[in-house]
């Protein structure tokens, strides 16, 4: 029995696209907490829940699944969490949310809940979505056909979630009310046989002695294990018998997993005429109308891109005063503390190392919080799963997900964001495969890189008298990078990442407007974990890049450039002495980062007589605050790279293409890593 | 009796018999893809190489290679 101090936990379980998360954020208020489940890096929510008698008690979000069967560890999560297995602790009772509107497919999750022996109280959602589908559900007798409670809801609304409490509290004073154990049995007695000869070889871990337990979990078993899974905790045993089993029922013409869905199914169906009225809709749903478009050959896809150029002009400019702001800002503290503290190594550290590394991390910020903006409102309004759809046939090519289409191309505006976005994917192999080739796609800080580069090397000239040279050599650059990561994609995914073939089953959730608060709880809960989590390493990492550049110091160095500044002050016109005071201080700049630790494990990885390191010294040659006045006659590229700010640019770009052409460009004291 | 990818949209029809892989076919069957049940093509997406079915009033894509995989009843 449980201690009596313990919080109750309650597992909030569901199909995808069910409203549970909107569900959840009723729930909970705002005091949520994003944690990965222990062992996998599935995400998941708790937050606390009032109740009227019980308290608060602890709400559990578990991965929306259509089915507790599973095939890898991040789908054996939706069971663990459910049936409280290893290493995930067992709840008091279990909230299933249903979607009213697609009632027999999602009551096909509530029978498995039901038979694993656990309180069960089930929320029909999307109440008030009834009338305009041409159903109507009578709740009591559902309730007394399942033998748990039954509350109709509506999450965006608020409809019924009074109700829902209070019966969430009267299940956790009284179980017995909502354990009505399993509503179908085997109807052959061969089925029986499987299902008993599994049961024995279930581990004493996993029932506890509960015999109801025990033949649930075999019967997920039976479903879920075979020779190409991926899941966790299985002994050999209990495979054993289960692949004992399949042969055996082969050999007698029966398919044991057809026999327990069909059972499953036929229960529903069999029902489902006592609670489920369902008229033919007398003209075409919304979504129906929308789809014609959005998902028309010619017009469809026309829509499509029109929606990513948009997320992408967001990200790739419509970010920009943002981050200006948060520049200037940073810039303006850096100024003013600079005045403060006393000239010397503290000085330089909190100027140079802290404000710089906290300052390069909230940059990220706008571009993070629009891209999950966008990705909130696509997903909420439905639209993700068509653009899935849509792209599935170019990303199977390649081995990744459809999902994987928006991240990698936000890649193109920064890798940063795109590779949080990733979170989206719920398989670790396609996020993992995302991850590794999004930072291939040409992002935005590289393009003053290309632009120094090419022009460096490359005279501006045409071909065939009209096609520029350097506006080419841009463009296959572009290409060059989307085609590697194409081409990295396909060979991860055979090789590294290979995993087991998933068929695309997509559901396509009917187009709904998007739940304004769950839609930025999520951003803002992005934007937290950005700073929480990436901003300490990425701190860390400006503090340490700050040490090797400044150490070790020489003193005569200083001492030297220290002179020339004292010999300023003898200086008149007031706008020659602020040029040469600039001069001074970007040859010292240069001097000491000569001098530095950084600059010699540089000079270590690449040796001086290498070709790159004589493109470096072009290209630094003729670096400036703007791209070079060769580049201006050059197309789209080059005037796109010269209208974004160049301060921003060299920012950027120092901090995500490391010791590169930028070489020296900067244009103070501030190491040229990171400087505005 | 034919393969589902055959059929032209807005047609319905049963589905006999499920083929593939078992994890496939177990996936199929649990988002209530039996035999038996009525289903219909609501539209193709060549785009995507999907066809979008209704099953259960709900609306799903499947590939079309693996649409081959279904044999189905017209009517």
């Amino acid at each position: 029995m449980a201690k009596p101090t313990r919080v109750k936990r309650v597992a909030l379980a569901g199909n995808p696209n069910t409203g549970k998360t909107t569900l959840f954020n009723r729930l909970t208020g705002s005091d949520a907490k994003v944690g990965n489940y222990p062992g996998v890096t599935v995400e998941h929510q708790e937050g606390r829940l009032e109740l009227p008698l019980s308290g608060g008690v602890l709400l559990v979000d578990v991965p929306g699944t259509y089915s507790l069967s599973a095939r890898s560890a991040e789908e054996q999560i939706a069971i663990q969490a459910i049936a409280g297995l290893s290493p995930i602790e067992r709840p008091d009772a279990v909230l299933v949310v249903v979607d009213a509107t697609q009632l027999t497919r999602n009551l096909y999750l509530v029978l498995q809940v039901i038979e694993t022996g656990l309180p069960v109280v089930v929320a029909i959602n999307m109440i008030d979505m009834l009338a305009v589908r041409g159903l109507s559900i009578d709740t009591p007798t559902l309730a007394r056909l399942l033998g748990v409670p039954v509350v109709a809801i509506s999450s965006q609304s608020g409809r019924g979630l009074d109700e829902l409490r209070a019966a969430l509290d009267f299940l956790l004073r009284d179980p017995s009310r909502g354990t009505p154990g399993p509503r179908w049995l085997p109807e052959s007695p061969e089925l029986e046989h499987d299902v008993n000869a599994v049961a024995a070889a279930i581990p004493a871990a996993w029932h506890c002695d509960e015999a109801q337990r025990r033949r649930a979990l075999a019967l997920w078993a039976l479903l879920s294990l075979d020779e190409h899974d991926e899941l966790r905790g299985a002994s050999p045993e209990l495979r054993g018998v289960v692949a004992a089993r399949r042969k055996l029922a082969a050999a007698e013409g029966r398919e044991i997993e057809a026999e327990i869905i069909q059972g499953r199914y036929s229960w529903i169906d069999r029902h489902a005429a006592q609670f489920l009225v369902e008229r033919p809709p007398t003209r075409p749903s919304t979504t129906d109308r929308v789809d014609r478009v959005l998902l028309h050959p010619a017009l469809g896809f026309s829509a499509f891109l029109l929606a990513m150029a948009l997320v992408f002009q967001a990200l790739f400019s419509g970010a920009d005063p943002a981050i200006g702001l948060i520049e200037s800002l940073f810039g303006w503290v850096q100024g003013w503390v600079r005045e403060l503290l006393p000239a010397g190594l503290l000085n330089e550290f909190v100027c140079n190392a802290l404000i710089e590394g906290v300052g390069s991390v909230v940059v990220f910020l706008p571009q993070i919080a629009l891209l999950f903006l966008f990705i909130g409102v696509m997903e909420d309004s439905g639209y993700m799963a068509r653009v899935a759809m849509l792209m599935d046939r170019l990303m199977k090519a390649v081995g990744l997900h459809g999902r994987a289409f928006v991240p990698m191309l936000s890649g193109y505006a920064c890798a940063v964001p795109a590779i949080l976005a990733t979170r989206t994917m719920e398989r670790r192999r396609d996020r993992m495969l995302t991850m590794m080739v999004i930072p291939l796609m040409t992002c935005s800080a590289r393009l003053p890189v290309y632009t120094l580069i090419i022009a460096a090397l490359f005279p501006a000239s045409q071909i065939l008298g009209f096609l520029p040279v350097q506006g080419l050599l841009m463009v296959g650059m572009y290409l060059f990078s989307t085609v590697t990561a194409l081409v990295c994609a396909a060979v991860l995914g055979r090789t590294l990442f290979k995993g087991p073939k998933v068929p695309l089953l997509l559901e396509l959730p009917p187009y709904r407007m998007p739940h304004w608060p769950s839609v930025l709880r999520m951003v803002w809960q992005r934007s937290r974990l950005f700073l929480t989590q990436a901003g300490g390493v990425i701190l860390g990492i400006t503090c340490g890049m700050w040490a090797l550049l400044s150490f070790p110091r020489d003193p005569a160095v200083l001492a030297r450039f220290e002179a020339e500044r004292a010999a300023l002050v003898a200086e008149v016109d007031p706008a020659r002495r602020e040029s040469r005071a600039a001069e001074i201080e970007v040859a010292e700049a240069g001097e000491l980062l000569r001098t530095s630790l950084g600059a010699a494990s540089a000079a270590a990885w690449s040796p001086p007589s290498s070709p790159w390191a004589s493109i470096g010294r072009s290209a630094s040659a003729c670096s400036a605050p703007s791209p070079p006045a060769r580049c201006s006659s050059a197309p789209w590229a080059w005037s796109t790279a010269s209208a974004r700010t160049p301060r921003r640019n060299r920012r950027r770009c120092g901090r995500n293409c490391g010791p590169s052409a930028t070489g020296t460009a900067g244009r103070s004291t501030r190491p040229w890593w990171g400087s505005p | 009796m034919t393969n589902l990818d055959t059929l032209a949209p807005g047609s319905r029809a049963r589905l006999v018999s499920l083929g593939g892989e078992r994890a496939f076919r177990c996936r199929l069957m649990e988002l209530g893809l039996l035999p038996g049940t009525i289903l219909r093509v609501v539209r193709r997406v060549d785009v995507g190489g999907v066809l979008e079915l209704e099953v259960r009033g709900c609306r799903l894509t499947v590939r079309r290679g693996e649409a081959r995989l279904l044999l189905v009843e017209p009517n």
